[in-house]
């Protein structure tokens, strides 16, 4: 049995190098040669170059003239993107129909006179913590807040989400949804154009 | 399930089935001794690693050495992960300067990815370094499937060969399974993958400028660090403001380590969130690659193993069988989660499917997959004993949570871990034919060989190993003050964590309720301690009877003979499997989910 120590031994050491060092080093000169933005995390910068987030990670909004994007469950703060993870609150547990209670309460507040049923990925935790997107219909529910908050017209509003609409991939693939980081951002730039 | 839903799970399942034939005659020849490799300037690499190593890849070895040297091969490279993890603060290629882990955890990681399993009581960026886990856990990644699909094809031999006592050479089936099967699907899907949105690179995390400071509430503590209650006894809730504007996004090297996390049914995520993480699993398009990749060498392992005994049918067989119980059970984890949770629909929340949302049990699942994705991923990883997740297991239905959980309990035979799903759906066959050699009367045998007492005392062993650790772990983690501890959900759904996370380790799978504080030393011990027994403890006795097979006559095909290529044994196999799996576990399954299910509806 001791025999099998040397070949063990150098084998292991050989294909740690090959599939531990070789392989994610091809992967990664492949990836930034061919793929560069997305190898780095698809960011998103500003006109001063700043780095202002990535279109695949979600950002945390609370204000009403934003849409808001999922809920997170991350620690400490939402939208943690060192930290990811979801609530794991099971579906007969308390704590879950608390949350989703005050998560409506909170939609409610800011948009007074909205007693539609709440879209449910608008009120549900996230597995990641850090979805970027929402559902068309969680999207559309919040057109009267946001057009409220910023005095727009509320087609005007309902225009720039048609406009941020993803398809399903190939026709086919996941679910058509709405990236609001990316839906925010041409929120303010159109807010720009507009009032000078 | 609409249309749509209907389609994507089609288009799955057929692609799968497509690709699977093509892969498995390619792996099988691999494997042969004069194998297709053998005159491409490839084997001059393999030639080059034996010579250095002073492997004799031509000498055969007995079941015994085979295993002799398996298990000194995963020996090390155990140490190797424990080693690195303990001492990554001292090791460059650390950019976050993590600190090294505990010795439970280090411990628990290293069995949990040298075992093929995957288990992570850690979460992934915020504990391992990118040397951790590309020296580590990447190479472990590739090396524990590749052992898994080693014992199969010396399993296979056992069949093939006549009047021996050799089944192969471990060095030469771990290497070529390596290099010539996991190394370059590895590298495809890592590089689509990236151009899907996979991160791949060596920087330090990012960091992004926010347009206004962080806030947030966090429990209310005294000076003496105790949590502060309000009069209703809930504890209080203070605003925090973050100095800074910016926020970090973990990057790292994670799409090479993701392709052989899928494609080695590993499982093991570089993010804590796994496959839901957007930089782990970005689009639709991903995740369908990748969730094909999970099922892709499982499924092709069939073929290889009708194509090396001669006899594309019983490849079918296996096959045939495997797929019936996971559409059947797809479709009854897809509607479960559509379903969505009436405790919500109360409070006004619309769950309904249309054209414009999901609907359903969105909780812990991301938009971009919505619920049929969602689901039939959790079918398909844990019918696979891959463990990754693209959505909170914890966190689904009752019934919705208890396939998955079910499917690992059958002993991972459904596609499976690769090599690992085959071997143990072959022992099936072995107990299937035995049962019906018993009803008939007859002296049962499989593939012209007789199957005899040995062999029956080793299947008993292979399947009874899984239930006691999965059923005897529970009980014990339920009974201990440390074991309750962890428990996040209460209730029946507390008692599902712990069932599950048993079912995971004691069958190698690596998913789980993740609500569970699993990263203690309770857990890190005894979760690894099942890895360990169930990975080595079922590796063995598969050996043992492939040595014993080997060494017998082929018979010929006679009139008492059951034929094995029919929709019949197909049958019996799946009942020979479903009545192990429902008999063992049902009164577990009964006091979690089932109960959970009654109140959930009892209480809407």
């Amino acid at each position: 049995m001791t025999s099998y120590f040397r070949p063990a031994a150098t084998l292991l050491l050989l294909m740690t190098i090959i599939t531990g060092g070789f392989y994610p080093a091809l992967v990664t000169l492949l990836a930034q040669t061919v793929y560069p933005a997305q190898a780095n995390g698809s960011l998103i910068r500003d006109k001063q170059g700043q780095t202002i987030g990535s279109a695949l990670i979600g950002q945390g909004f609370s204000q009403a003239r934003y849409f808001w994007g999922r809920p997170s469950a991350t620690a400490p703060s939402p939208y943690n993107a060192a930290a990811s993870g979801g609530s794991n609150l099971g579906p007969t547990n308390p704590a879950l129909r608390d949350a989703v209670t005050q998560r409506i309460q909170a939609l409610q507040q800011l948009d007074s006179g909205n007693h539609a049923p709440v879209p449910v990925d608008l009120v549900t935790a996230s597995a990641s913590g850090l979805d970027p997107h929402i559902s068309i219909a969680a999207a559309l529910y919040q057109i009267k807040r946001v057009a409220k908050a910023r005095k727009l017209e509320e087609s005007a509003v309902r225009d720039l989400i048609e406009s941020h609409i993803e398809p399903r991939q190939w026709r086919v693939f996941g679910e058509p949804r709405v990236n609001v980081l990316a839906l925010n951002l041409a929120l303010d730039a159109y807010a720009q154009t507009t009032q000078p | 399930m609409n249309e749509a839903g209907f389609l994507q799970i089609l288009i799955y399942l057929s692609v799968l089935l497509l690709l699977s034939k093509p892969l498995g005659v390619y792996m099988a020849r691999v494997y042969q001794d004069e194998s297709i490799v053998a005159n491409t300037w490839f084997a001059g690499l393999e030639r080059g690693l034996y010579r250095l190593c002073g492997i004799q890849d031509k000498q055969d070895m007995r079941w015994q050495q085979y295993a002799a040297a398996l298990l000194i091969f995963n020996l090390l490279g155990l140490l190797v992960v424990y080693t690195l993890q303990t001492c990554q603060d001292l090791l460059p290629l650390n950019p976050q300067a993590l600190p090294a882990l505990a010795s439970d955890s280090a411990l628990n990681t290293a069995i949990s990815f040298a075992t093929n399993t995957n288990w992570q009581g850690y979460a992934g960026e915020a504990s391992m370094s990118y040397l951790t886990q590309m020296l580590g856990l990447t190479v472990q990644n590739f090396l524990s499937a590749a052992s898994g699909m080693a014992v199969l094809v010396a399993l296979i031999r056992g069949f093939s060969r006549r009047n021996t006592n050799s089944i192969g050479n471990f060095w030469v089936d771990m290497t070529r399974s390596t290099l010539y099967i996991l190394l370059p699907l590895s590298l495809l899907l890592a590089v689509a993958l990236v151009g899907q949105g996979v991160v791949q690179t060596f920087d330090r995390y990012a960091t992004v400028k926010l347009p206004e400071p962080l806030t947030y509430a966090t429990p209310a503590v005294d000076a003496a660090g105790h949590t502060v209650l309000d009069a209703q006894g809930q504890p209080l809730t203070q605003t925090q403001q973050s100095q800074e504007q910016t926020l970090a996004l973990a990057l790292g090297p994670a799409a090479s380590q993701i392709a052989i996390k899928q494609l080695g049914t590993n499982g093991g995520g570089f993010f804590n969130a796994n496959s839901a993480h957007p930089y782990e699993n970005p689009t639709p398009l991903s995740n369908f690659l990748e969730m094909l990749a999970i099922l892709l060498i499982p499924a092709a392992l069939c073929h290889t193993f009708g194509f090396l005994v001669g006899d594309s049918r019983q490849g079918w067989t296996l096959l045939a069988a495997m797929t019936l119980v996971f559409v059947a059970l797809v479709f009854v984890t897809v509607p479960a989660e559509q379903q969505g949770n009436p405790a919500l629909t109360s409070l006004g929340v619309d769950q309904a499917a249309s054209n414009q949302q999901p609907g359903g049990n969105m909780e812990g699942k991301e938009a971009r997959f919505g619920i049929v994705n969602s689901a039939l991923w959790a079918v398909a990883t844990t019918a696979a004993s891959n463990g990754s997740v693209n959505a909170m297991h914890d966190s689904f239905t009752p019934i919705g949570g208890m396939i998955p959980m079910w499917l690992i309990q059958l002993g991972e035979v459904i596609f499976g871990g690769v090599g690992s799903g085959l071997y143990g759906m072959i022992v099936f066959a072995l107990v299937a034919v035995f049962i019906a050699g018993l009803m008939i009367g007859r002296t049962p045998e499989y593939l012209g060989k007789k199957i005899e007492a040995f062999e029956m005392q080793m299947a008993a062993v292979i399947i009874l190993i899984p239930p006691l650790l999965v059923l005897g772990g529970t009980a014990l983690a339920v009974m201990t003050e440390a074991g309750k501890a962890g428990i996040l959900n209460p209730g029946a759904h507390g008692f599902s964590e712990v069932l599950y996370a048993l079912s995971s380790a004691g069958n190698n799978n690596g998913s789980a309720f993740a609500g569970l504080s699993a990263n203690v030393p309770f857990y890190n011990y005894l979760l690894g301690l099942a890895m360990l027994v169930s990975r080595y403890g079922l590796m063995l006795p598969v050996l043992a009877i492939a040595g014993s097979l080997a060494a017998k006559k082929h018979i010929p095909v006679g009139p008492g003979t059951l034929p094995t290529h029919t929709p019949l044994f197909a049958v019996l196999l799946i009942i020979t499997v479903l009545m192990v799996g429902a008999l063992t576990f049902v009164p577990a399954l009964a006091l979690g989910p089932i109960v959970e299910q009654l109140q959930m509806l009892a209480h809407s």
